[in-house]
């Protein structure tokens, strides 16, 4: 819905005055055909702002209902209607208190013709004033909804980018081996080789695509792995896989953020060590994966811990299977669980 | 002989440090930190002439270690990739280091360093602090130190914050922390949603609030769920309703 023209200012004086040339008009004409001076002034102000109002009702009307490609034959159709309803209220209105002039009756049912006409002919292009005004108001209104829908999409295309290559943890590791060359030249090209294979993990995959838990388990080793290198011993991690598990299907590259998440968390949060525990088990028709990691909960509430990775994952989960359950956390004590279910049914 | 520190919770990225500046002999290092609770006992203890500063680190942020020290010291912040600090630092034409660096973009550093040094402007500056704490992690909770402790208050525990001469009193459930920042910082860190400024001398966690009531002529009192009355001007009483929704 938009804004009527006489909404501006500008358009408002122009019809204000407009409306006072025809009242002004009208005055002279009766005048000039041997019309009382107040009773042509009377005639004009029934007749005119009877006009107004229904100009207004149109306009108003069709800010909420806008005709549509053949229905112009209704506006037609209802412009008519509505000058034929003001021409009779204006006449019984008029003879009601104009009636005792003498020849009045007959001006006005001589008139009446001339007056259907002008009438009708001011309606119409108010109409139709309206209806561009309104049809282009509508489509500039859909071409920023469309720019604001294309911006959208890229700031979160670029936003993916950026996550899949994850400049912080690369940099990160890039500096590591940038000290490992110096002293420790083997322990560098064997991180090289692992950044290389999780890099080329993070490409080659859709979102889209579905893997099965082993593959799944073997990329998040080798993003582990780097971390391990980082932290050093800082770092240990606990894996209880469920056999039966390792064949059923995910979605790739959705445990990955989980885990980064929980090292976040857990490694920056607290200066000890840090153990990251992660399950996996068959829950019902579900796969079902707990990640735990501690966390201090005198520095980290976990209300502001939870943060951007586990929104996207929680995203990507709604958009595939249109549930917002599959995602939970909870923190106990000093450990921080999330819990993932991957519905198997559909697979 | 200069005292060097590291701070760095990454112990690769300390050695490559270790590493750059043994051909540096007229610095000393006194000591490696892995976090920032750490890196402030060391500052304190050895009060050294130069500090190497990691940004994202365990427990509180390089900044945020900064913010606790009354004189911080001349630092080179090294950086993998922080769109918020280096922009703060881009605005104040502060070197950093961007990970991973060779020796001899770190040996530039160091002369620059060394050139501000003669002109007895290396120290960290407060304008500086307060545009890196504009970074969306640092307006999720406040640092402040209680006598030789640090406490970390995330912004959503804040009953209300008031204005106390040099300092802002902040109010929370455990009684009230003082931090040495003005109002108007507060007001423009926090996420306006939440916190809004309904006077002079207070701003208002909105959550907090039970009910508003009239008070002398033009005023207001907000009582929030701790019981606490919190003053609000005739304008305050305007952003609150706004907030609102009223």
């Amino acid at each position: 819905m938009s804004n009527s023209p006489l909404s501006i200012t500008r358009f408002r004086v122009i019809f204000i005055i407009c409306w006072l040339v025809m009242v002004a008009d009208n005055i002279m004409v009766l005048t000039f055909f041997g019309l009382p001076h107040r009773a042509a002034m009377i005639d004009s102000a029934i007749s005119n702002t009877l006009l107004l109002l229904i100009c207004l009702m149109v306009m108003n009307t069709l800010r909420y209902y806008l005709p549509r490609g053949n229905q112009y034959i209704n506006v037609f159709a209802i412009c008519l209607f509505l000058t034929i309803i003001w021409l009779l209220l204006t006449k019984w209105l008029l003879s009601v208190s104009l009636g005792h002039y003498d020849g009045y009756r007959d001006l006005l049912h001589h008139s009446l013709s001339i007056r259907f006409s002008i009438a009708f002919l001011l309606l119409g292009c108010v109409t139709m004033i309206s209806i561009l005004w309104y049809n282009q108001k509508e489509q500039k209104e859909n071409e920023e909804r469309k720019t604001d829908a294309e911006k959208l999409a890229k700031e979160a295309e670029l936003f993916k980018l950026r996550q899949q290559l994850q400049p912080h943890f690369l940099f990160n590791s890039l500096n590591s081996i940038n000290a490992l060359i110096g002293s420790r030249p083997e322990e560098a090209r064997k991180m090289v080789q692992q950044l290389s294979d999780f890099l080329r993990g993070t490409i080659k995959k859709e979102e889209t695509q579905w893997v099965t838990l082993q593959e799944e388990l073997q990329y998040l080793q080798l993003y582990l792995d780097i971390e391990k290198v980082r932290f050093g011993n800082r770092l240990a991690t606990d894996m209880n896989i469920d056999e039966k598990t390792t064949g059923l299907k995910l979605p790739a590259l959705i445990l990955q953020p989980i885990v980064e998440n929980a090292i976040k968390f857990g490694l920056y949060d607290t200066t000890g060590d840090t153990v990251i525990r992660i399950y996996a088990g068959r829950e019902e028709d579900n796969l079902m994966i707990k990640v735990m990691n501690p966390f201090d909960p005198e520095t980290s509430s976990p209300k502001s811990g939870t943060g951007f990775g586990l929104k996207s994952v929680q995203r990507r989960l709604y958009l595939l299977f249109a549930r917002t359950n599959l995602l939970t956390t909870e923190a106990k004590q000093n450990i921080f669980t999330t819990i993932v279910k991957i519905p198997q049914d559909g697979v | 002989m200069s005292k060097v520190i590291i701070i760095d919770d990454e112990h690769l990225a300390r050695s490559i440090v270790k590493e750059y500046l043994q051909k540096h002999p007229q610095l000393e290092l006194v000591q490696e930190c892995g976090d920032g609770f750490e890196g402030l006992k060391a500052i304190q203890q050895h009060q050294p002439d130069l500090i190497f500063l990691d940004i994202q680190m365990p427990k509180i942020t390089g900044f945020e270690m900064l913010e606790l020290l009354e004189q911080p010291p001349a630092v080179i912040f090294t950086t993998a990739f922080d769109e918020y600090a280096i922009k703060a630092f881009e605005a104040h034409a502060i070197d950093y280091l961007l990970k991973p660096f060779n020796q001899e973009r770190f040996d530039k550093a160091l002369s620059k360093w060394n050139e501000l040094r003669s002109s007895g402007t290396e120290k960290v500056t407060q304008d500086l602090l307060e545009s890196a704490s504009l970074s969306p992690s640092q307006s999720q909770r406040i640092v402040v130190k209680n006598g030789s402790k640090i406490k970390i208050i995330p912004v959503h525990d804040v009953f209300y914050l008031e204005a106390a001469d040099d300092y802002v009193k902040i109010h929370t459930s455990e009684g009230y922390f003082l931090k040495n920042k003005t109002m108007n910082h507060f007001e423009q860190v926090l996420d306006k949603e939440q916190f809004v400024r309904s006077h002079r001398s207070y701003i208002i966690n909105v959550q907090q609030i039970t009910r508003i009531d009239p008070y002398e002529k033009d005023n207001h009192v907000a009582i929030l769920r701790s019981g606490a009355k919190v003053p609000v001007s005739r304008s305050g009483y305007g952003k609150l309703k706004e907030v609102l929704g009223l």
